[in-house]
């Protein structure tokens, strides 16, 4: 995989360049080119990133010791809550189908672009507003949000806190999600270039598809939910308040009705880069093709039949538990089959350990570990044990930050040569990997531990037993801290002044890097015509 | 490949995909109507009762009438009769008005006798018929601005039908305009019988 | 990426047929209006349900064209009811027992 002796070398203008005397900032606002749309996502959810990260660190500070006082129990309420609404509604769930989904989509399947490119922009648009419409909520009304992610009633109808324009903010975001779902369901129906197959649709493709689905039949019963939010909190509906014969435990099945696909959304793409990824640096043809794609299908499916688990101690009926129970078993079945393709695809693979298969190999990690304490929740007995402690947050950062976050940055550091041109420092990115990966189970692990232990979620405060517990991780949020300040220091490095990295540095077979680093503005000169499929590398060689 | 690319079957098909949210939006609703209804039957079936059948009966009648003739726009610009087309689709945003307006009256006679989300009066009613109420005004208010959204969406589809922006080979867009006024139809389809038939 | 060479001849429907949906579907209006007077109970529900399914399935296979659409999207409108009914029913899991523990 050493760089070419044909390399070129200074990079073409491409897609970053302005077109036909057409440039400036308008031209990045106002682009139909889905590309740029997927970088302009990428530069939102990356300062959005920042600002939750931090948040997270004053969180964490905030608890370093027992008794201490560094936040008043208000603004930690709410530090905790922007923390939560920031990092998933703004950045986990568009992060990898809004920025490589965007970017790829079309050059995976040898389109000019997507279906709808103004309806792609005008998501952007609604992304955009519904971020801003949510930093106001913190500084307008009386205090910041302070019910947590989920908005849960019957606090959430009845807090001082801006929470109004906090769920509309959500509702536009909902809204943007919807319209790109929509727009890649059709885009990968009606847009696939001649001999592009469904066979030959990369993985990513597939879990974009998947992902879509979910995002266009989900999306809407949490834009109804917070809508009702909003309502009963304006026009005073009563249809949750148990005083006027509402029930409160509706709310938390439609909010979980969406937001238990929702962490679907999140996790299916990262999958798909994922299995991307790793038969390029096995050097093999991915292992169990079909079993992959399938089962992205199948999460998708089954994923939204087990929402109630998220309610297991709420006062559900106990047949109920029991049932969600059992398919949340389910679940984890697709999830394994994808484990073990993966692992069989390394399996005798010629390995070479570059730093988007670093990544990957951390996400395999951590969303294994995820995965696995999340079973320890699914089963109605021990979740009771377990229900509202750090064990459930320590379970969703390995899945989610672990899981989703990884995969991001692995598709970060695999297709920054392709979307930019140049090359970071490759061995700067391991470093800055292995001090993330350190940084991650140094905060997140000793949450399991405290969760064992019975200290509560949310709580501003903790008895000293939880002390060691709650100081290792505070210390491990410094070192993640650090490791990500180091990767994205080295991508920007990259992006000013990395080597070019010529078309196809990785070696890879899809179509993407057939184009120019970066690909032109239209694509394909000519609409291509597919004839292998997305991991075949012999042939790709072949061709060279 | 530089020139926009017209692909009649994908916009279909975006359309067909945006009507698969509004059916679940809707659906929350319908979740939590089947669930109150399951709870306070009598309840419901006695709040029910105080709702003009006459008025829903003549709003249904409406709504229905007014499916038709957009579904009789479509057909009339496929044949390239643009005359008709367009009479056409001002009697359905006529009948899109008329509904609302029917609409009004029935809010405002409900909040002249103190029925309004909220109020005392609601609040003195036996359980559940607060919840029908409320669900009342939630989900036909819903529904009225999804009317109001289409009679805009149509009057703007009849300018362009007008300019012969929109014409025999081109009418995609009137199509997938009639999709969703013939969805806010079937909702209200739905929303009749559950609130002013289950007396 | 289909090119306009495969633009098909639009399937129009005549306003006789359109105008036979328009009566039936005024007629089973009318029709659930009087059932509704007749005291059946739960039935009254199930039945008001029917006509209107029916009625919605007139509207979406002629109205919204469905009848003369591909396999595809046919396929896909199932999918969104199939969904909807899993949220409906499986959230009657835990109502449908709760309400029988609690009364």
């Amino acid at each position: 995989m050493n760089q070419a002796a044909t390399l070129p070398q200074s990079i073409p203008p491409g897609y970053l360049a302005s077109s036909q005397g057409k440039g400036g900032l308008a031209s990045w606002l106002f682009t139909t080119d889905h590309k740029r749309i997927g970088l302009l996502y990428l530069a939102c959810i990356l300062t959005l990133f920042a600002v939750g990260v931090c948040l997270g660190l004053i969180m964490r500070l905030k608890l370093i010791t027992p008794g201490n006082q560094l936040l008043t129990p208000q603004t930690y309420n709410a530090v905790f809550t922007l923390h939560g609404v920031i990092m998933i509604f703004m950045v986990v769930i568009p992060s990898i189908p809004a920025t490589f989904g965007n970017f790829l989509l079309p050059l995976h399947l040898g389109a000019q672009d997507v279906s709808f490119p103004r309806l792609n922009l005008f998501s952007w648009w609604l992304y955009l507003i519904g971020s801003l419409v949510a930093v106001l909520s913190i500084f307008t009304g009386s205090g910041a949000p302070d019910t947590g992610w989920t908005f849960y009633v019957p606090f959430s109808e009845r807090t001082t806190t801006n929470v109004s324009v906090a769920v509309l903010a959500v509702f536009i975001l909902g809204f943007s999600s919807i319209l790109t779902g929509l727009n890649f369901v059709t885009t990968i129906h009606q847009m696939r270039a001649r001999g592009m197959t469904w066979r030959r649709l990369s993985l990513f493709v597939w879990s974009l598809y998947a992902t879509a689905w979910v995002q266009v039949l989900a999306t809407p019963v949490l834009g109804i939910t917070v809508l009702l939010v909003f309502a009963e909190r304006v026009l005073n509906l009563g249809l949750f308040d148990p005083t006027r014969g509402g029930d409160p435990l509706l709310y938390q099945h439609l909010f979980w009705i969406y937001s238990h696909p929702a962490v679907y959304i999140m996790i299916l793409p990262a999958m798909g880069v994922v299995s991307d990824i790793i038969p390029v640096f096995a050097r093999k043809r991915i292992f169990g093709y079909k079993m992959i794609a399938f089962s992205s299908l199948t999460i998708a499916f089954v994923g939204s039949l087990v929402w109630a688990h998220h309610m297991f101690t709420s006062g559900i009926s106990d047949f109920a538990v029991l049932l969600f129970s059992f398919l949340t078993f389910i679940v984890a079945v697709p999830s394994a089959i994808k484990v073990f393709n993966w692992l069989s695809t390394l399996y005798k693979g010629s390995i070479s350990l570059e730093p988007p298969l670093l990544y990957t190999l951390g996400f395999i990690w951590m969303f294994s570990v995820g995965g696995l304490t999340g079973l320890i929740q699914g089963a109605a007995g021990p979740d009771i044990h377990v229900h509202d402690t750090y064990f459930i947050v320590g379970h969703f950062h390995y899945v989610i930050f672990g899981g989703t976050g990884l995969g991001m940055f692995a598709a970060l550091h695999y297709w920054f040569p392709k979307m930019f041109g140049r090359m970071y420092d490759r061995r700067r990115a391991r470093t800055a990997f292995w001090i993330i990966l350190a940084g991650m189970n140094l905060l997140y692990f000793p949450m399991f531990v405290l969760g064992m232990e019975g200290m509560p979620r949310r709580y501003y405060d903790y008895l000293p037993e939880f002390a060691t517990g709650q100081f290792i991780s505070t210390v491990g949020s410094w070192v993640l801290a650090a490791g990500l300040g180091l990767m994205f220091w080295n991508l920007y490095a990259g992006l000013r002044r990395g080597a070019p990295a010529g078309p196809n540095p990785w070696g890879a077979a899809t179509l993407e890097w057939t184009l120019s680093s970066p690909p032109p503005h239209e694509n394909f000169e000519h609409e291509p015509r597919v004839d292998h499929g997305p991991y075949d590398f012999a042939r790709e060689a072949s061709h060279e | 490949m530089s020139e926009t690319h017209k692909d009649y079957a994908g916009a279909k098909l975006g359309m067909w995909l945006f009507l698969f949210t509004e059916i679940t939006l809707f659906g929350g609703l319908f979740l939590l109507y089947s669930v109150y209804l399951h709870r306070y039957q009598p309840a419901f079936h006695q709040a029910a009762a105080t709702l003009d059948t006459f008025l829903g009966g003549a709003n249904t009648v409406i709504l229905i009438t007014s499916s038709l003739c957009m579904a009789l726009a479509i057909s009339a610009l496929q044949r390239g009769q643009q005359a008709r087309c367009k009479l056409m689709l001002i009697l359905t945003v006529l009948m899109g008005l008329g509904f609302l307006v029917n609409k009004g009256f029935e809010w405002s006679a409900k909040f002249d006798h103190g029925i309004y989300p909220g109020s005392e009066h609601l609040r003195g009613l036996p359980q559940g018929q607060d919840t029908f109420y409320s669900l009342y005004f939630t989900m036909t208010g819903l529904h009225g601005i999804h009317v109001l959204i289409g009679v805009v969406l149509l009057s703007v589809v009849l300018l362009l039908v007008a300019r012969q922006r929109v014409r025999q080979d081109d009418f995609i867009i009137l199509e997938n305009s009639g999709l969703y006024w013939h969805l806010v139809d079937l909702v209200w389809i739905y929303l009749f019988p559950l609130f002013y038939l289950i007396t | 990426m289909s090119s306009d060479s495969d633009q098909h001849l639009p399937h129009i429907l005549g306003d006789r047929l359109l105008t036979a949906v328009w009566l039936a579907l005024l007629v089973l209006t009318v029709v659930t209006i009087l059932v509704a007077r007749i005291h059946l109970g739960f039935n009254n529900i199930l039945v008001a349900m029917t006509i209107a399914t029916t009625k919605a399935l007139l509207v979406i296979f002629f109205f919204m064209h469905m009848k003369y659409e591909n396999r595809l999207l046919q396929g896909l409108l199932c999918l969104a009811f199939v969904v909807l009914a899993i949220f409906i029913g499986m959230t009657f899991f835990d109502v449908a027992y709760r309400d029988v523990a609690l009364s």
